[in-house]
Formats: structure tokens, C-alpha cells, sequence
């Protein structure tokens, strides 16, 4: 039988660097959809793994071990593998495979995403742990603005390539203006 | 056009698909034919003015919306989850 070999969604893709803007890929980890049950406890979450069950465009945690809000009713757990008490609280799916996660850094990454994306990320507008779901470029995805000038972004693994395409084009354009 | 999704915020209407006037959260409750029925599937008013429709923030939070719009401005005067408009809880 044959051995297979795992690929990440944007092997032989990333990284990337134009200008102030560099691109990589990130290993998230696992990634569980969680949506509360009624009369399930959202604060299970907090119990379980550390980080609050976000409110509707927030991120809570750190880099590893991160909840992000994914739609209504939803939030990502990206990192540890779900903890067994969160079933009597949460719906969950196994989510890890469906996702390509892309970090853009650096001090023209805003103007980057800016060309890609409809949302207002001025920094007192977007902070650090405001996520969105949104458009890249034409496709659907999630955008948290992980620090000063980071952001991490979400695609459906089957649009990694063309994501990463998209992105490149924004970084080069952003820097061919100086 | 900009439509503030309770969710999210303001946002694009690029996010948004139009679904129409939002009659859908009127549905006969009866299951045989009956004038109620004929208006529910065909009859549209087609104000000038405010009306309501429902918007679906696919590209978003996946959330319908009730989106009150003056058709003749284009202005976007509200928008609620159709959840709660339903009171179907969120
Ligand atoms: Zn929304």
C-alpha cells in the first residue's frame, strides 16, 4: 500500500515578501466549528480550554489556542484537539482539513488587505482580536487582525492557490505605488 | 450601498444576496390553496418608498436579514435578523 504524504493547503506556495508586506502559511492546528446547543453552556469553552466563546466579530485566546467568531451562531477552535466536555454544549465538526490559514504581516499589510477585502481596518475601527467573515479578493473567507500589523486570513482549502495568487498581485501592487 | 448587519456591522452590499420583498415571513399558515396562498406566491406591491426585504449576508455571517430600504432613494433605513423579526430566537 502505498504511504501518503500530508500536504499543506499552500505548499510550495508560501512565504512570500514584497515590499513591507511579507505572506506565510500557518499551521492552525486543529480547527473545530463549535455552535452552542440550546440550553448548552457557551462558558464550557472557557472551562475547557481557557479562552472566552467570542461575541460576533471577536477572536479570544492567543496565537495556538485561539476561538474565532465564524458566522452566526459559530466560533472556530483553532489549536488543541476539542476537549470531550464540550460535546454537551456544543454542536461540533472536524473542520482541519477545510481551511488554508495565511498570515500577512508588516507595515503595508492593511494597505494589502485593503485592496482585497470591503471592510474598514483602520486600526480604531478593526482592532487586535476583531475578526470578520468577508470577501478576499472574490472569495468568502475570515480576516482577524492578530496584532499591530498582522492579520491572520482563512480561504477553503480549495481556493489556497488562487488566494495566495490574489494576495501576491495585492502585495505587489501595494509596493510598485511605493 | 452599505446595509448594517446587526452581526457585523456595516458592511458592502457586495456581502449581500437580494432575495426579495420580504413576504417569506408572512407564510400562510393553513396548507390548503386559498386567496392568502395565491397572494403570498404572486402578488408584490411594489412600493415607492420604504419596504421591506430580505437580504443574506452569504459572504458574512450567513444571517437573513430584514433590510428596510426606500426604493426610490436607496436608502437603507434599518436591518434586523429575520430570527428575531420571526422571533425564532437567534
Ligand atoms: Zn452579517
Amino acid at each position: 500500500m502505498a504511504s501518503l504524504i500530508a500536504k499543506s493547503p499552500c505548499a510550495g506556495m508560501a512565504p512570500i515578501s514584497v515590499g513591507d508586506a511579507a505572506l506565510r502559511e500557518v499551521d492552525p492546528g486543529v480547527i473545530t466549528s463549535l455552535s452552542p446547543l440550546a440550553g448548552g453552556d457557551v462558558g464550557a469553552l472557557k472551562a475547557a480550554h481557557g479562552m472566552a466563546f467570542p461575541a460576533p466579530g471577536r477572536a479570544s485566546g492567543k496565537a495556538g489556542a485561539r476561538a474565532v467568531w465564524s458566522g452566526r451562531g459559530q466560533a472556530f477552535l483553532i489549536g488543541p484537539a476539542p476537549d470531550a466536555a464540550l460535546k454537551a454544549h456544543f454542536a461540533m465538526t472536524d473542520q482541519s482539513d477545510g481551511w488554508a490559514v495565511l498570515g500577512l504581516e508588516g507595515t503595508a499589510a492593511r494597505e494589502v488587505l485593503a485592496r482585497l477585502c470591503p471592510l474598514d481596518l483602520r486600526p480604531d475601527r478593526f482592532k487586535r482580536g476583531h475578526t470578520a467573515r468577508t470577501l478576499i479578493g472574490h472569495m468568502t473567507g475570515s480576516v482577524t487582525r492578530v496584532g499591530a500589523d498582522s492579520f491572520d486570513l482563512m480561504v477553503f482549502r480549495s481556493m489556497a492557490q488562487t488566494a495566495v495568487h490574489e494576495i501576491e498581485e495585492a502585495m505587489k501592487s501595494v509596493a510598485a505605488r511605493g | 450601498m452599505r446595509i448594517p448587519c446587526p452581526l457585523c456591522g456595516d458592511r458592502d452590499h457586495r456581502e449581500f444576496t437580494y432575495k426579495g420583498a420580504a413576504v417569506a415571513l408572512d407564510r400562510p399558515g393553513n396548507s390548503d390553496w386559498s386567496d392568502d396562498w395565491d397572494s403570498y406566491i404572486h402578488l408584490r406591491d411594489n412600493p415607492a418608498g420604504d419596504t421591506d426585504e430580505m437580504w443574506w449576508h452569504g459572504a458574512g455571517c450567513g444571517g437573513w436579514l430584514v433590510v428596510t430600504r426606500n426604493t426610490v432613494t436607496h436608502e437603507v433605513k434599518a436591518a434586523r435578523m429575520a430570527a428575531d423579526v420571526k422571533g425564532a430566537g437567534a
